[in-house]
């Protein structure tokens, strides 16, 4: 799915749109790239001259400021010219199509694309109009996917882990609405991961999510045994109360992420968080704040991830 | 005007005929199959050797978007393309804008229709007022104006007080009530089939029970009333089982099938292809394969094309906001053929199921070939493998799940009332 779309027939990304269907091979290349960028980040002069020239925009139809800010910064590093839209309050609403948008900005000469929709498949649709040479960057899509989201927690997984191949990892929370979730499902699945198991109620999984290769919990405690890696996922404020769920006091009775409840993972566990969190929802702030939790590397390798991901569609690494 | 059709293959799906014999046409009848009436001179004279001569085709289902929906496709395109498929006659569903829920509409569609002198249009009246669900539609002043059942098409109908009473009411006259099975709330923002590709897509899902549950509210309603149902467009395996519990039982129920729901499943949808967002949605290949099942062994009745032509701005969007529907008046031939090559049907079987059967479930004319009746039928090319394009539709809608596939079966001629009304 979306192989065709966003590998070209040399192999070569020309799409970032899910990562679904990215071999191994590409993602270890982006991972390898973006170690390269983590150093530039560390050095007093965080820039370096490979988009020179190049425009990126930054066209959000969904609000979002930290992601977009990490794609600005990932650009500006890159030393791209970056313009930002936040179409959700402007074109759309005066009755504008998605695609004319699309084709009004790709006519002030843009290179790429970073995309962000409350629609799945919209980056798809984009990427299908655009003309050749310019690259989409999905950076979110409905619930479909969020792959850069996905490849910054290989990065991290990676970092603290070295080898994928030996993982028990698993992902807590509602899956049911998470692009994340399923980004993060596929690459681990690409880069080896024997034991990826997903924890929640039934409300918050999706229907046959175990044909994804992976094993499904009820119980918190059950599925937090041995495990090596705990994601833990944004409980929207929506999803809080209404027919999926009772209350967030009970989602976090059953679900939420407590000290006593990761004693079940190994002793060196390492926990992440996509962000932004609920702390005394999905997560207790003891486990946000302590010794297992990686959720600010996350974020530190998040620009790296996005600067590789931008360097590779351009033909610069 | 009398006309005889020469060497072709003549298939009546009613008698079961299966032969190359001539047929004989008169002021608008067919008067003989086989030898020719005494006297009789024709003229005009077809030579339709490798053709099947077969009934036209009777479809439950053809959005004509009239009135309200011309710019997506005006009755004249519409009408040229169903004569281009081999359609003799149609229903057309009651949600155009506004709904078909008052004499006068009809009235005016049907006095288009026939001005255009081409299918037979039957229109479905509204079951409720406004499609809204809340109040009954006037069925005795829509039937008086043309309607030959009532249908509330894709519109929410929530309150089973009043599909109670609307049962009960048109069950007094002897109206047929046409249901699409699906509980509104269970498929609520929905946009495809609830299973693995929607999980993986991350699109809204639409699960089986949503048809399964309407499906048996509908069918305890129907034989606490006694009213005529007819259900339209199942999609489900669990549905079909269910359908085939209650004939079992002996309730007078019928049921169609839309032609894409034979092929295609929610696997086509691919990297989100807007064209394959149907309603309902295209399910899982197991359910698929149980409306073909169905199809075939009796308990679908009838397969339409649930035409529905959109135009490209509505399906150039995103997947779960492109409006749902494929044109479907040209593809329904070599789609029901495909189907019965696939099921290895007799063709006159094959074709029964878009002809006789439909007619049977509508109470009209047409179906046939048997002698005396009216003379609605298509000569066509089995052989004749064309590419699904744009440029070969007639219809103003091009939004086709398959658009750049080859079919086979391509109408040569198409006759209504002895009049031919289309040549290809």
């Amino acid at each position: 799915m979306g192989r065709s779309l966003q590998i070209d027939s040399q192999g070569r990304l020309v799409h970032l749109l899910t990562t679904e269907g990215l071999p191994a091979e590409m993602i270890r290349h982006i991972l390898d790239t973006a170690s390269q960028f983590v150093s530039v980040n560390e050095r007093e002069v965080k820039k370096v001259p490979l988009l020179r020239g190049k425009s990126i925009f930054n066209v959000f139809f969904e609000n979002s400021t930290r992601t977009r800010t990490t794609f600005e910064i990932a650009a500006k590093r890159l030393s791209a010219d970056v313009i930002n839209l936040n179409i959700g309050a402007s074109s759309t609403a005066k009755g504008e199509t998605l695609l004319d948008t699309v084709w009004n900005l790709q006519a002030m000469d843009a290179d790429m694309f970073v995309v962000r929709h409350a629609e799945a498949g919209a980056p798809h649709l984009i990427a299908r109009h655009v003309k050749p040479g310019v690259h989409v960057v999905n950076a979110g899509d409905g619930r479909h996917a969020h792959p850069t989201q996905g490849l910054l927690d290989m990065y991290t997984i990676r970092h603290y882990k070295q080898d994928f191949t030996r993982l028990v990892v698993a992902i807590v929370g509602d899956v049911l609405h998470s692009r994340v979730a399923r980004s993060e499902i596929h690459a681990l699945k690409a880069l080896g991961v024997p034991e990826l198991r997903v924890i929640g109620p039934k409300t918050l999984l999706p229907t046959d999510i175990e044909r994804l290769g992976v094993r499904v919990f009820h119980d918190l405690a059950e599925g937090l045994r041995d495990c090596d890696v705990v994601i833990t996922l944004r409980l929207q404020n929506e999803r809080m109360s209404g027919p999926l769920l009772p209350s967030a006091g009970e989602f976090h009775k059953a679900y939420g992420l407590t000290p006593e409840r990761l004693a079940r993972a190994k002793p060196d566990a390492i926990v992440m968080h996509p962000g932004p969190l609920n702390r005394g929802v999905e997560i207790d702030s003891g486990v946000a704040d302590g010794s297992h939790s990686v959720i600010m590397p996350q974020v530190t390798f998040g620009i790296a991830v996005r600067m590789a991901v931008m360097a590779i569609l351009a033909g610069n690494a | 005007m009398r006309i005889d059709i020469r060497n072709a293959r003549v298939i009546d799906p009613v008698s079961g005929h299966d032969a190359t014999t001539p047929l004989f046409i008169a002021d608008g009848r067919i008067v003989a199959l086989g030898s020719a009436p005494d006297g009789f001179r024709p003229d005009r004279s077809i030579d339709a050797k490798g053709l099947v001569a077969c009934p036209g085709l009777v479809d439950l289902s053809a959005r004509l978007r009239e009135p309200g929906n011309e710019y997506r496709a005006t009755l004249e395109s519409e009408m040229q393309a169903a004569v281009a498929g081999g359609v003799t006659s149609l229903a057309c569903p009651p949600d155009t804008d506004p709904p078909l829920d008052e004499p006068g509409l009809v009235e005016m569609l049907k006095r288009r229709a026939e001005s255009l002198r081409q299918a037979r249009v039957y229109p479905l009246g509204a079951l409720t007022l406004g499609l809204a669900g809340q109040k009954i539609a006037e069925m005795g002043e829509l039937a008086e104006a043309g309607c030959v059942a009532f249908f509330q098409a894709d519109a929410p109908l929530t309150d089973l007080n009043v599909l109670l009473q609307a049962m009960r009411y048109a069950a007094t006259f002897g109206y047929a009530v046409w249901l699409r099975p699906q509980d509104s709330h269970l498929a609520h923002g929905g946009v495809a089939h609830e299973g693995e590709v929607s999980t993986r897509l991350g699109l809204p899902p639409i699960p089986v029970v949503a048809e399964t549950v309407a499906l048996h509210a509908i069918l305890e309603l129907a034989e606490a009333t006694g009213a005529r149902v007819h259900l339209a467009r199942l999609s489900t395996a669990r549905g079909v089982a269910l359908v085939a519990a209650a004939k079992a039982r002996g309730l007078a129920v019928t049921c169609d099938v839309g032609v894409h729901h034979l092929h295609l499943c929610d696997r086509d949808a691919g990297d989100f292809n807007a064209n394959m967002n149907l309603v309902p949605p295209l399910r899982d290949p197991r359910d698929r394969d149980a409306l073909r099942r169905g199809l075939a062994d009796g308990t679908i009745d009838a397969v339409c094309s649930d035409h529905t032509p959109v135009d490209d701005d509505a399906k150039q969007v995103p997947f779960g906001e492109a409006e749902p529907g494929a044109t479907g008046l040209e593809l329904f031939l070599p789609l029901v053929l495909k189907w019965g090559g696939e099921m290895t049907l007799p063709l006159a079987a094959t074709l029964a199921a878009a002809s006789s059967r439909p007619a049977a479930i509508l109470g009209v004319e047409g179906g046939t070939l048997a002698g005396g009746r009216a003379a609605d039928l298509c000569l066509f090319d089995p052989e004749r493998h064309w590419i699904v394009s744009p440029s070969a539709l007639a219809s103003q809608g091009r939004n086709s799940p398959f658009l750049g596939l080859e079919v086979a079966g391509r109408v040569v001629t198409t006759i209504i009332d002895g009049r031919v009304v289309y040549t290809g």
